[in-house]
């Protein structure tokens, strides 16, 4: 099956250690479809990291499959992953901004590695700063922003080049309730319209429960259990939110 | 909440393949990396490097000239003693030996050095002794070929001149001159062997640094990969500053060796000797020791290429 069939990840008996270790995810086998909200939990350890990582394509897996956007990331040559790699958006836990560069040159940084006119870099990063409010802060480095800014400015640039798909790790977890909830909201209005497949990885429930239309995967030592049968396409009706604890 | 404005759909599935990106703008990329100074070692590294490669060139250059000027001046020269204790007869042999010289073909000039002189080139040596009758010193001719001073040659003349004048030897000069040459040749090579390995530290000097610089800077790298960047966008971003800094160096390093030759050259004229001064160098050789910076920066940007390349590779 390809991507014209609905896939836009799909993974087959996926397994990953690092070093000599004991397998960190183990027989994980699941498929993400375009223009869905999935959140990923689990524990502190369970591996949502580690997940993400093989998603933003950072890491290749010790054993079985995974296909990206149609394609065999496997034996997808080195050369060529920046392709894919343009296709997503990350918001990593740790912002991961890069420090002497501005937020505007931070949120730039896609658009200007993908060579887009500089005219339509200004205009572009300009409004989406404005939409997340950090028209003020545009020329501030990431060292004298809040939390709460530079979440911003790495969420502004994880979608700046419209990404396929947008992982985000623990996003909502350095900053205030009413902040998460804002940055839910950005999520959801860039899932229901532009279409963006999004992966939240959280442990925070309530956070879940605030998106209804979302499907919920479930990391357990590396396993992943789908108690809640939010994996199954169709989803069940209520997306396995009968299973959340 | 409203949609986020966000571009056109052509910079994530519309962009173009990576063997077809543009290079980011001149600016953007070098703002990449945090600014650098130049206080760092390498640019200093580097002068000194490419000043002593200056110098050895300099030094190895002005051997050449000195080699090949003596080499064309002394070519078609010999010189004829002729062994005589009695001064009289020795005039008259050198008289003889000259005629018969002279009568020879392939013969340009014929000279009996004068006493004279002979007595000023000994005097060095021997002081007012030089001047002394009783001392036996030969007759000398000086003689220039039309061509070179073979062995054919050579034996020819003194074939002709020993029927004579038995007592009369010929000398190639180029023949006293040739452990002169040799050690000329060998300091050549030393000279070469030293550029060599001069060149071999700059690789070294740079490959630390631009190794060193891709681990202070493996975490805005693994950003950049993440976002979509190339390989040789990266590698563009770090050949900025390794080629600027070794730029910086090699024009430091060629104002400094060509200060020390210069300072050199002057020691060396100051000495007024014959053969010295066929040392010197010509605009060529000029314009060979002005190119070495801009080797040393191809040099620089090679080895600092291959260090990123490969530690790229190493990483997803």
């Amino acid at each position: 099956m390809d991507e014209r069939a609905g896939e836009i990840v799909k993974f087959d008996n996926v397994g990953l250690r690092y070093g000599t270790d004991q397998e960190v995810l183990s027989d994980l086998s699941f498929t993400l479809f375009p223009g869905r909200f999935y959140f990923l939990t689990g524990a502190s350890g369970a591996g949502k990291t580690s997940l993400l990582k093989l998603l933003y394509l950072a890491q290749r897996p010790s054993r079985g499959a995974i296909r990206m956007f149609g394609k065999d990331m496997i034996t997808l040559p080195r050369r060529r992953l920046p392709d894919f790699r343009r296709r997503l958006g990350v918001v990593f836990q740790d912002f991961r901004l890069i420090d002497h560069l501005s937020a505007f040159d931070n949120v730039a940084l896609p658009l200007r590695l993908s060579g887009t006119d500089e005219a339509k870099v200004l205009k572009s990063v300009s409004d989406l700063l404005a939409w997340v409010g950090l028209t003020h802060r545009a020329h501030a480095l990431p060292s004298t922003m809040s939390g709460g800014e530079q979440q911003r400015v790495a969420i502004a640039r994880a979608v700046i080049a419209r990404p396929r798909m947008l992982i985000a790790d623990e996003p909502t977890g350095n900053v205030d309730p009413e902040m998460a909830l804002k940055l839910l909201r950005l999520f959801e209005a860039l899932n229901n319209r532009v279409g963006t497949t999004v992966v939240v990885a959280t442990h925070d429930v309530h956070l879940i429960r605030k998106v209804p239309d979302s499907l919920i995967m479930r990391l357990h030592d590396g396993r992943l259990s789908d108690p809640t049968g939010a994996l199954r396409f169709p989803p069940r009706p209520d997306n396995g939110r009968a299973g959340l604890a | 909440m409203s949609a986020p404005p966000l571009p056109k759909q052509d910079a994530a599935e519309g962009a173009p393949r990576h063997r077809e990106l543009p290079r980011m703008r001149r600016g953007h990329a070098a703002r990449l990396l945090p600014p650098t100074r130049l206080g760092g070692p390498i640019p200093w590294v580097i002068a000194i490097l490419i000043a002593l490669v200056v110098i050895a060139a300099a030094g190895g250059l002005a051997l050449r000239n000195l080699a090949d000027n003596a080499r064309a001046d002394l070519s078609g020269a010999l010189t004829v003693q002729i062994l005589e204790a009695e001064p009289e007869r020795r005039a008259e042999l050198a008289e003889i030996a000259a005629r018969i010289i002279a009568a020879q073909d392939n013969v340009k000039s014929v000279r009996i050095v004068p006493d004279a002189e002979i007595d000023a080139l000994l005097e060095p040596w021997l002081g007012a002794a030089a001047e002394s009758e009783d001392l036996p010193v030969p007759a000398l001719i000086d003689i220039e070929l039309a061509g070179p001073a073979s062995p054919q040659a050579i034996a020819r003349l003194e074939s002709a001149v020993r029927a004579d004048v038995p007592s009369a030897r010929v000398d190639a000069q180029s023949e006293w001159l040739r452990p002169v040459y040799d050690a000329l040749a060998a300091l050549q090579y030393l000279a070469l062997a030293l550029i060599a390995l001069v060149g071999f530290a700059t690789a070294a000097a740079v490959w630390l640094a631009a190794r060193s610089a891709f681990s202070s800077h493996r975490g805005t790298v693994e950003i950049v990969h993440l976002l979509g960047g190339t390989d040789a966008q990266v590698t563009r971003i770090f050949l900025r500053s390794v080629v600027r800094d070794a730029a910086i160096g090699a024009f430091i390093g060629l104002g400094l060796g060509i200060a020390a030759v210069w300072v050199l050259g002057r020691q060396f004229a100051g000495l007024d000797s014959g053969m010295v001064s066929g040392g010197g160098l010509g605009w060529q050789d000029w314009a060979a020791i002005t190119a070495i910076p801009v080797g040393g920066v191809l040099l620089a940007y090679a080895t600092g290429r291959l260090t990123i390349m490969r530690a790229l590779r190493a990483m997803l």
